[in-house]
């Protein structure tokens, strides 16, 4: 955040990097993708469901419930995807302190957790023609909502700092500890299940897919990568206003109130 | 329980007689004060000074009923059926203002609570120059304004007898004034007004009471310091 | 009177969904706690239903400790405690009015997402909704219990872990009868009706006894 009521310059010779996260660069920049990358995730989404729906085959067991895993493993895979991409800012935030980063790591834990629920709720859907029963405690799914609880964790830590910064950091340290947690979550979690379960029950998915389904499914996949950036990028804008309106009104605040004496007009401040 | 509050808030009954008599204060053991006595009549002010410790703050929670004394009697007459507590506003330290709430929905709460409603939200906090503030949330004001948020809570609801701790603090002199103005008022409609305070609070004729710990020759000190307070008492009645 | 006291919830309600507050975290704690047990006792789904309703209340009354502490502490903290002494009303009201608010953003949704979270345990509809019907009859008592508790540590820094240990022993005999409600109605010798009433019944005299108690602690904690 600039004191001067000047706008940020860029420092004189940046890189491209630094140009693109500096928070003004990234609304303008941000502002004129986000409409085409709606737009071209709707198209693939749309192409996506079509195959989904009326190109890809019912399985010979599982019948059209099958469908279910175009919505199911997309949403799996956006559910680890944010938690990686929120490491990434943590890392970001914790070396660099910069202030995007934060940004970043703030927008994607609600979307995380609403692609995880996504694919806890489809999958348990999906449980219930193949198993008899809505939830399973099959080792992914069991993994996920693990997964869940990490994302819940993060965004309530987030709510109870009110200091931004110092609310970054905590979270950063949180997402970097989950981050080395994961694959030993994932591991106990797999030991545990091939412990109480038969090997023999049904594996979700499998490892061998028709590429009649395959293909479909990574349109889905393509179409809910590109849908959760365009949610990311617009998340991120909101922050960042919802930081500039917080700042603004704490310098509007002041500023009315030091008018009450003498009414100076104060150049508006540049926030973040 | 309403109606009994509304009985003792009508701006033409005589108003509220307050009267403390031989007041003993101890907390955890140790003695703070003891022998403490005033009297105030409708549209008079109290200052109680004294140092750091000495026993201000105390005062005020007795008075407020949040303390119960040593020893002691306070009288109040002339409010009907009201109780003290019912009588009063507080404005101290802990400011009672909610952070995620708005200035005006903070005092709008005040309002609804206390009862006896006087002014709107919006017009209290006009009257101490933060109109603006109505609709900000009160996280963002500094700590003068905070101040000035509570002490808008003062104007929102008819209460005869107005407690204050130190209510010029982080308030700038225009602030000050601005109490003063408000302060005056109030006792020109009746009330009371007891604050203790560190500094001058602006009222040419507000009676003081010093609070002076009570040291090694005890006895001689209570007696001199109660003789004190009745000297200053009946200077006023 | 009634002014007053929906002024109180209203602000409190407001309070909890301005901040957030601790209804959405003890309910992501009721789930935590609903997910842990299979991990210890093993993800058997037939015993699971058979002690699905014990776990789902054992999870309650953990999760009804959530945000406990802070019912009274931070209004003692800001100040906020003293206005509403100074309101013309029983402190009682006050107390009431809060617990009332603390319910409805804590217990209430716990009694409504335990048919959600009772898929975890493989429980049946009927079990399902047995449970919720308890948890919806118990929990006031749960808070209204831990308000005395929230009282009595108002004042205390790190009352936090005073109050589990204080108020636990109390809520023993309100779980006894919410799991042989619940387990009642998934079949057995009870009929489902007696341990119900006897739950209502510890709820209204929490009710009464909590609220006193409760006013009781605060107006001497200073």
């Amino acid at each position: 955040m600039s004191g001067s009521g000047s706008t940020m310059t860029p420092s004189p010779s940046p890189s491209l990097w630094t140009r693109l996260s500096n928070p003004s660069h990234f609304m303008r920049w941000s502002g004129a993708l986000t409409p085409w990358l709606a737009a071209l995730s709707a198209l693939v989404l749309a192409a996506g469901l079509y195959l989904a729906w009326f190109v890809a085959p019912p399985d010979y067991q599982q019948g059209e419930t099958v469908r279910i895993m175009f919505i199911h493993v997309p949403a799996a895979w956006l559910g680890v995807f944010f938690y990686a991409s929120m490491s990434l800012s943590a890392v970001g935030s914790l070396v660099w302190r910069h202030p995007l980063a934060d940004v970043a790591q703030r927008a994607a834990a609600p979307i995380g957790a609403a692609f995880t629920l996504i694919c806890l709720v489809t999958g348990s859907l999906w449980g219930k023609p193949m198993w008899g029963t809505y939830w399973v405690w099959d080792a992914r799914l069991t993994s996920m909502l693990l997964l869940f609880l990490i994302y819940c964790g993060l965004i309530a830590l987030w709510r109870a700092i009110e200091e931004p910064n110092r609310a970054a950091r905590a979270v950063s340290i949180l997402t970097l500890v989950g981050a080395v947690n994961l694959p030993i979550i994932k591991f106990s979690v797999n030991w545990w299940s091939t412990l109480h379960q038969p090997a023999s029950i049904l594996r979700m998915g499998g490892p061998t897919i028709d590429p009649s389904m395959l293909y479909p499914l990574l349109v889905m996949i393509a179409a809910a990568t590109l849908g959760g950036i365009t949610l990311h990028l617009y998340a991120m804008r909101t922050e960042v206003m919802r930081r500039r309106v917080r700042t603004l009104t704490i310098r509007e605040a002041e500023r009315l109130d030091a008018g009450r004496a003498q009414t100076v007009p104060a150049a508006l401040p540049q926030p973040l | 329980m309403e109606a009994r509050a509304a009985r003792g808030r009508g701006r033409g009954s005589p108003g509220l007689r307050l009267s403390v008599e031989d007041l003993a204060c101890r907390r955890s053991g140790r003695r703070i004060f003891a022998g403490l006595s005033f009297a105030l009549a409708p549209g008079q002010a109290l200052a109680v000074t004294g140092r750091n410790g000495a026993g201000k703050s105390s005062l005020l929670a007795i008075l407020s009923g949040r303390l119960r004394p040593d020893a002691g009697r306070i009288r109040v007459t002339d409010v009907g059926e009201a109780s003290l507590p019912e009588c009063l506003h507080g404005v101290g330290h802990r400011d009672g203002l909610k952070a995620a709430l708005t200035a005006g929905e903070n005092l709008a709460f005040a309002r609804a609570l206390l009862g006896a409603p006087r002014m709107e939200p919006r017009a209290a906090l006009a009257r101490l120059g933060l109109d603006h503030a109505h609709d900000l949330p009160v996280a963002y004001l500094s700590a003068g304004q905070r101040r000035r948020v509570a002490l808008a809570r003062l104007l929102v609801c008819h209460r005869p007898l107005w407690l204050l701790d130190e209510p010029t603090a982080a308030l700038d002199a225009a602030s000050q004034a601005l109490l003063a103005g408000l302060m005056e008022e109030h006792r020109a409609g009746g009330g009371l007004v007891v604050a203790a305070t560190h500094q001058a609070l602006g009222l040419a004729d507000a009676m003081t009471l010093a609070i002076e710990p009570p040291e090694q020759s005890q006895q001689s000190q209570q007696s001199q310091q109660s003789a004190h307070a009745m000297a200053d008492a009946e200077d006023w009645l | 009177m009634i002014g007053v006291f929906a002024a109180l919830v209203a602000r409190d309600l407001a309070l909890a969904t301005r901040i957030g507050g601790s209804g959405a975290l003890s309910l992501v704690f009721f789930l935590m706690i609903v997910a842990l047990v299979p991990f210890a006792l093993g993800p058997d789904l037939n015993l699971l239903a058979r002690i699905g309703p014990a776990i789902l209340w054992l999870a309650a009354v953990l999760a009804t400790l959530i945000g406990l502490d802070r019912l009274f502490q931070a209004d003692a903290e800001d100040g906020s405690l003293d206005l509403m002494g100074a309101a013309p009303v029983p402190l009682e009201i006050v107390v009431l009015a809060k617990v009332t608010a603390h319910w409805l953003t804590t217990g209430l949704p716990l009694a409504l997402a335990a048919p959600l979270f009772g898929l975890l345990v493989a429980l049946d509809g009927a079990g399902m909704g047995a449970t919720a019907l308890t948890l919806l009859a118990g929990t006031p008592a749960l808070t209204f219990i831990g308000a005395v508790g929230a009282a009595l540590t108002a004042s205390i820094r790190r009352g936090g872990l005073i109050l589990a240990v204080l108020v636990l022993p109390l809520m023993v005999p309100t779980l006894i009868f919410g799991v042989s409600a619940a387990q009642a109605a998934l079949g057995g010798t009870v009929p489902f009706a007696t341990p119900l009433s006897i739950l209502a019944g510890l709820t209204l005299i929490a009710a009464v006894v909590g609220t006193l108690a409760a006013a009781a602690a605060l107006r001497w904690s200073e």
